[in-house]
C-alpha cells in the first residue's frame, strides 16, 4: 500500500485530529481496570486473571511498536491506521464472543493479543507523519496526539462504567458492552483512516511542510548510536520517576497525611488521582509544545533536574503541608506526560524524520521496562518497610531516595547527548531509497 | 495585469472538513474532561 499524498492544498490541521482519533480509541487499555470486578464475578477469576488481557496488551504493545515500526514507515500511516483499527476492535469482538460463551481464554487472546498490536501500531502511526506535517513545531505536534493516548482512559472510564451498569456485570452484559465498544471505536478510528496524508514532497509554505533537511538516519542504523541509548534511559528513568507516583497515589496519600489533624478520604484520594491524570494529559500538550520553544535538552533538563527537586521536597517536606504535596506530585505526573510527548520531536532532532517513527517504535521498550520498574520498586519497598512496622510517609521515603537517583541518572544520560556522527547518517535521499529497498529484500 | 497560467487551480475551502474533524474528536474529548473535573474536585470536597 502506498502512503495517501496529499492533494494541494489540504489543510495539515487535518491530520492532528486524524491522528486523535486513533490515540483517543487506543487510550482506552488505561480504563481495562473497569472491566476487572464484572469480570472476576461473572467467570470467577483472581485479581491476577483478570489483569491478564491489559497486560498482554501493553506487552504486545512494547513489541508491535518495536517490530513493526519499520512496516509502519514503508506502507505509511493510512495502513497502519488500518492496521489498528482491525486489530483493536476485532480484539474488541473476540473478547465479547469470549464472553458469551463464557470463556475467558477468548478475551485474553482478542484484547490481550490481537487488540494490544492494535495498541502498538496505532501508537506509531501518525508520529512520523505529524513531525513531516509539522517540522516547525514537532513537540505540538506530536503532543496533541499523544496527549490523546491520555484522554482516552479519561473517555472511556466512565462510558464503560456506564455501560455496564445499563447491559448488567454478568457475562451477556459485559459480551455487549464488549461488542459496542469493538463496533464504537473501530467507527470513531474510521475518522483517522479516511483523513490522514502524508506531505506532498515539493509542498513547501511558510507555514506548512517543508523537504527533509539535516541528518537522516535508519532505524537500524539509529540503535547502534550511543544517542538512540542514552535516549532510552532518559525515557526510561523519567517514566519510572512518573509511575513511581501513579502506581500508589491514592494509598500514598492516605498514608502520608494519616497521622496528621487533616486525614485524606478514600474519596478525596479518588480526586487526587483524578488530578494526577489531568496534569498527566496537561504536560503533554504543554511541556511538549514548549519544547518547541526552548529546545528537547532543555526540556529533559526540566523534566529530570527539577523532577528530582520536586521528589526530594516530598521525601523532606511531603507530610508537612498537603498543598506542597499536591503540587509537587502535579509537576511529576506533568514532567511524566510531557517525557512521552516530547521524546518523538527529539529523536526527530538527532535521528532526521527518515524513520522517526520506527526509531520511536524502537525506543517504546523503555516504556515497557518502566512499567515493570516503577511499580516494582515502589511496592517492594513499601512492603518492606510495612513489614518492618513503619507507617505513614516513612513507606514511601526510600523509594523517594531511589526515584531521586534514577532522575539523576536520566539527567546525565541526557547531558551526554550529542549531535549524531556523520558516519550514521543515510547519504542522499536517492541512496535513502536503494537503502531502504535493500533492507525491505533482505527482511 | 496578465494572468498566471502556471499558478495551480484554487484549492477546495476545507474549513467545514477542518471544523467536524476538530469536533468528532474534541465531543468525547470534552465529555473525558468533564467527567475527571467532577472526580478532580473531590479532592478539596470530598
Amino acid at each position: 500500500m502506498s502512503p495517501p499524498v496529499a492533494p494541494v492544498g489540504w489543510s495539515r490541521w487535518l491530520v492532528p485530529p486524524a491522528a486523535l482519533s486513533v490515540h483517543l480509541s487506543i487510550g482506552q487499555a488505561y480504563a481495562w481496570s473497569v472491566f476487572k470486578p464484572p469480570l472476576e464475578s461473572a467467570l470467577g477469576l483472581s485479581g491476577t486473571q483478570s489483569a491478564l488481557p491489559f497486560q498482554l496488551g501493553i506487552v504486545m504493545l512494547g513489541l508491535s511498536a518495536a517490530f513493526g515500526g519499520t512496516l509502519v514507515e514503508r506502507n505509511g500511516p493510512r495502513w497502519a491506521m488500518t492496521v489498528a483499527l482491525v486489530c483493536f476492535s476485532s480484539g474488541f469482538l473476540l473478547s465479547a464472543l469470549g464472553a458469551s460463551l463464557e470463556q475467558y481464554w477468548l478475551i485474553v487472546l482478542g484484547y490481550g493479543f490481537v487488540g494490544g498490536i492494535g495498541l502498538g501500531i496505532g501508537y506509531i502511526s501518525p508520529v512520523s507523519t505529524l513531525i513531516k506535517w509539522f517540522p516547525d513545531r514537532p513537540g505540538m505536534a506530536t503532543g496533541i496526539a499523544i496527549m490523546g493516548f491520555g484522554g482516552g482512559a479519561l473517555i472511556a472510564s466512565p462510558w464503560s462504567a456506564q455501560m455496564l451498569e445499563s447491559f448488567g456485570s454478568d457475562s451477556s452484559g459485559i459480551a455487549l458492552a464488549f461488542l459496542v465498544h469493538g463496533l464504537s471505536y473501530a467507527v470513531f478510528m474510521l475518522l483517522g483512516v479516511l483523513l490522514v496524508r502524508v506531505p506532498r514532497e515539493r509542498q513547501q509554505t511558510a507555514s506548512g511542510p517543508g523537504l527533509s533537511t539535516g541528518p537522516q538516519v535508519s532505524a537500524n542504523q539509529a540503535i547502534r548510536t550511543p544517542q538512540f541509548w542514552f535516549l532510552w534511559i532518559v525515557l526510561c528513568m523519567n517514566v519510572t520517576a512518573g509511575i513511581g507516583i501513579l502506581e500508589k497515589a491514592a494509598p500514598m496519600i492516605t498514608d502520608f497525611f494519616a497521622d496528621t489533624s487533616t486525614p485524606v478520604s478514600v474519596t478525596a484520594a479518588a480526586g487526587f488521582v483524578a488530578l494526577l491524570s489531568a496534569a498527566n494529559m496537561a504536560g503533554r500538550i504543554g511541556w511538549s509544545s514548549t519544547s518547541d520553544l526552548i529546545g528537547r535538552k532543555n526540556i529533559y533538563r526540566l523534566y529530570l533536574g527539577v523532577g528530582a527537586l520536586m521528589y526530594t521536597l516530598l521525601a523532606l517536606f511531603g507530610d508537612s503541608s498537603k498543598p506542597l504535596f499536591v503540587l509537587c506530585a502535579l509537576v511529576i505526573l506533568s514532567f511524566y506526560g510531557g517525557g512521552f510527548a516530547t521524546i518523538p520531536a527529539y529523536l526527530k532532532d538527532l535521528f532526521g524524520t527518515y524513520q522517526v517513527g520506527a526509531i520511536h517504535g524502537r525506543l517504546l521498550t523503555a516504556w515497557s521496562t518502566a512499567g515493570v520498574l516503577g511499580p516494582l520498586i515502589v511496592n517492594w519497598i513499601a512492603d518492606r518497610q510495612e513489614a518492618a512496622g513503619r507507617h505513614g510517609a516513612s513507606l514511601y521515603g526510600l523509594s523517594f531516595v531511589i526515584m531521586i537517583g534514577l532522575l539523576v541518572v536520566g539527567f546525565v544520560a541526557n547531558e551526554l547527548v550529542r549531535p549524531v556522527a556523520d558516519r550514521h547518517h543515510v547519504p542522499a535521499p536517492r541512496e535513502a531509497a536503494h537503502a531502504e529497498r535493500q533492507q525491505s529484500e533482505s527482511a | 495585469m496578465p494572468s498566471d497560467s502556471s499558478q495551480s487551480p484554487p484549492s477546495p475551502d476545507r474549513r467545514w472538513l477542518i471544523a467536524l474533524a476538530w469536533v468528532w474528536v474534541g465531543v468525547p474529548l470534552a465529555y473525558g474532561l468533564y467527567e475527571l473535573v467532577r472526580k478532580a474536585t473531590q479532592l478539596f470536597t470530598g
